[in-house]
């Protein structure tokens, strides 16, 4: 029964959401939404347990003393000081001046925007290697990359003005992007719609089931 | 006599500053200029149902009013409001720059007669409507025949996969070509059984609702199960707290089928944030300090796939990742040692279980690729000789 009820659960719960895709009938659409607005509900109670995991761990990680403890207790001390301002800021949380937009602006802003930075320097490491030429399929990656990046500042027109300007590097460009790089995006991207169907079939049938866990 | 000469030019001088004060006057226009006249009225208001919802839309149009032109400025806009009688009380539903002639009311109740009235506004004054329009209702529909292309699709998918399952049943088991990302897998956490370090699962950065990320969950039930029978640690940090305790199910899943129920470490899952760069930020730590020898990167990701790729690179994992995302791909590509493409992902779970019932879930989708493939070249021959009708019916709304 405990994983029987699930299975039974997910099919008929799956198959009333394909239902309401295709159906607009309130006696449809609306069951649908309070649907959806169930899963809202079991999210924010997830949360909670993500929340109470995430205390577990680090404050176990601190007590054992861990080689990477003090980690654990800046994490643990920022989690339970944002909790208790964010609490004591109340429905104003969000307004300018209180201290709950004090700790988004002056430090998860600038700690985001240092970690998203950090973003230009690895692309530049990782186009390094990429643009190796060692087999063929290299060869054409850096010459149609070369073309691409040439192409979209004015140096690349510069370089072909010679040329007729259906040819010129950003013509040349415009076409790399819009013919076969759609191309093969589009190939990619409808195989991964096959995959989804066939994913979701699989659980909402219940030949999946691994997500039940391995008790009875 | 001098007193009357000066008497007379006084006169005259109040004679002609008073003329041509007044001549000032004509030629500057009074300070108190007339009103610019109220612009005329729109006309020709119709409604209709908006076809295929759930009876809670009304489109409207209008002639819009004849001194709404450009450079006139005597129209600023338009006012539509709404009532259940043609006598009011109104309701105000929008008000509308100049220049519009359209709008759709998405908020009405289904199945209850509305009757509508536009007035145009300016500088003037405002113009109400001449006539009302109505009794307008929203109809709701048992079908949105605009979708009934992927209906057509889902139904054919639905009965290829029905087939596909009950041939596996009698013992045919599906080709299926083999994935070299996939096997990668069971070398990556080969070596790092090697090492003696732990093997690193990222099911990706969003939530259940995305499918990569059901996907990713399903693969790493086939993973665990590989570190248990290799009697390797795994670390599994989620972003979202539903695809934690989903993720938790999975792993112990893992270890209870390869016959190590006790070996399962209840603290290899960890919910770490859904903040995108605190999660980078928590497993570029895992990276660096914990040195596994192999990171998996199976789900949906998006900027921090090159922040995690690259990271893991500096450390001399051996990497395998998997994401329909295609602007992430060509990241991947370049960090990671093998690297699953679009469907390859979903195909995964199916490839590592080797069930017969899984597979045919992948042979249904590859006829539905063939029979697409088809379709969009008759597609094309169709539209070339101008024959529109499979576009339509393929258009979705």
């Amino acid at each position: 029964m405990k994983r029987e009820l699930p299975l039974l659960m997910t099919a008929v719960i799956g198959i009333f959401m394909i239902l309401s895709f295709f159906v607009p009938h309130h006696l449809v659409g609306v069951p649908a939404d309070y649907l959806q607005q169930c899963a809202v509900i079991v999210v924010a109670f997830g949360y909670v347990l993500g929340g109470a995991n995430a205390l577990r761990v680090n404050l176990e990680g601190i007590a054992r003393r861990q080689p990477d403890w003090p980690y654990k207790l800046v994490l643990v001390v920022s989690l339970i000081a944002t909790v208790v301002i964010g609490l004591a800021d109340g429905r104003r949380w969000q307004e300018p001046g209180t201290a709950s937009m004090f700790l988004y602006d002056r430090l998860y802003s600038p700690m985001q925007g240092t970690m998203f930075s950090l973003l230009a320097f690895f692309i530049a490491s990782a186009a390094f290697r990429a643009f190796r030429i060692r087999t063929v399929e290299a060869g054409l990656l850096a010459a149609a990359a070369l073309i691409v990046m040439l192409g979209r500042v004015p140096v690349g027109d510069a370089l072909t003005s010679w040329l007729p300007e259906s040819i010129r590097m950003s013509a040349f460009q415009e076409w790399i992007m819009n013919i076969p790089q759609n191309a093969a995006k589009r190939a990619i991207l409808m195989g991964a719609a096959m995959g989804v169907m066939a994913t979701g079939l699989r659980v909402i049938l219940g030949i999946e089931r691994s997500y039940l866990g391995g008790g009875d | 006599m001098r007193a009357a000469m000066f008497a007379t030019m006084a006169l005259l001088l109040c004679v002609a500053l008073t003329c041509g004060g007044g001549a000032v006057s004509a030629q500057t226009g009074s300070p108190e200029q007339a009103p610019p006249p109220a612009p005329a009225p729109p006309s020709g208001l119709i409604y209709a149902d908006v076809a295929n919802d759930a009876g809670n839309a009304i489109t409207l149009s209008w002639r819009k009013s004849p001194d709404d032109s450009l450079g006139l400025g005597l129209v600023k806009g338009y006012v539509l409001e709404r009532g259940t009688s043609p006598v009011g009380p109104w309701v105000t539903v929008d008000s509308l720059v100049a220049a519009t002639s359209e709008y759709v009311d998405q908020d009405i109740d289904r199945n209850t007669p509305y009757f509508y009235r536009i007035s145009a506004y300016g500088p003037g004054g405002t113009t109400p409507a001449l006539a009302n329009a109505g009794p307008a209702i929203g109809r709701e529909t048992w079908f949105n025949t605009t979708r009934s292309s992927v209906l057509a699709f889902v139904v054919v998918f639905f009965l290829l996969v029905l087939y596909y399952m009950s041939l596996a049943q009698t013992g045919r088991k599906p080709f299926m070509r083999r994935l070299a990302g996939i096997d990668a897998i069971e070398e990556a956490i080969g070596r790092a059984t090697e090492m003696g370090r732990p093997v690193l699962y990222v099911p990706g950065i969003q939530d259940i609702d995305e499918m990569q990320t059901v996907a990713g969950l399903v693969i790493l039930e086939s993973v665990a199960r590989l570190t248990a029978k290799y009697e390797t640690p795994i670390r599994v940090p989620v972003a979202y707290p539903i695809p934690f305790t989903i993720a938790q199910e999975m792993v112990k899943s893992g270890y209870l089928n390869a016959g190590r129920p006790e070996a399962y470490d209840p603290d290899s899952v960890s919910f770490v944030s859904p903040e995108q760069f605190a999660y980078v930020a928590k497993l570029s730590g895992i990276m660096l300090r914990d040195r596994p020898a192999a990171h998996i990167f199976m789900g949906s990701f998006f900027a921090e796939s090159l922040l995690l790729a690259e990271t893991g690179y500096s450390t001399g994992a051996i990497q395998v990742a998997g994401t329909a995302n295609v602007h992430q791909l060509p990241f991947f590509v370049v960090a990671c040692d093998y690297t699953l493409i679009g469907e390859e992902l979903y195909a995964a779970s199916a490839y590592l279980s080797g069930e017969p019932r899984l597979v045919s879930g992948l042979k249904a989708a590859d006829m539905l690729k063939i029979l697409l493939i088809l379709l969009i070249l008759t597609g094309c021959v169709l539209e070339s000789m101008g024959i529109t009708a499979l576009t339509t019916w393929m258009e979705t709304q």
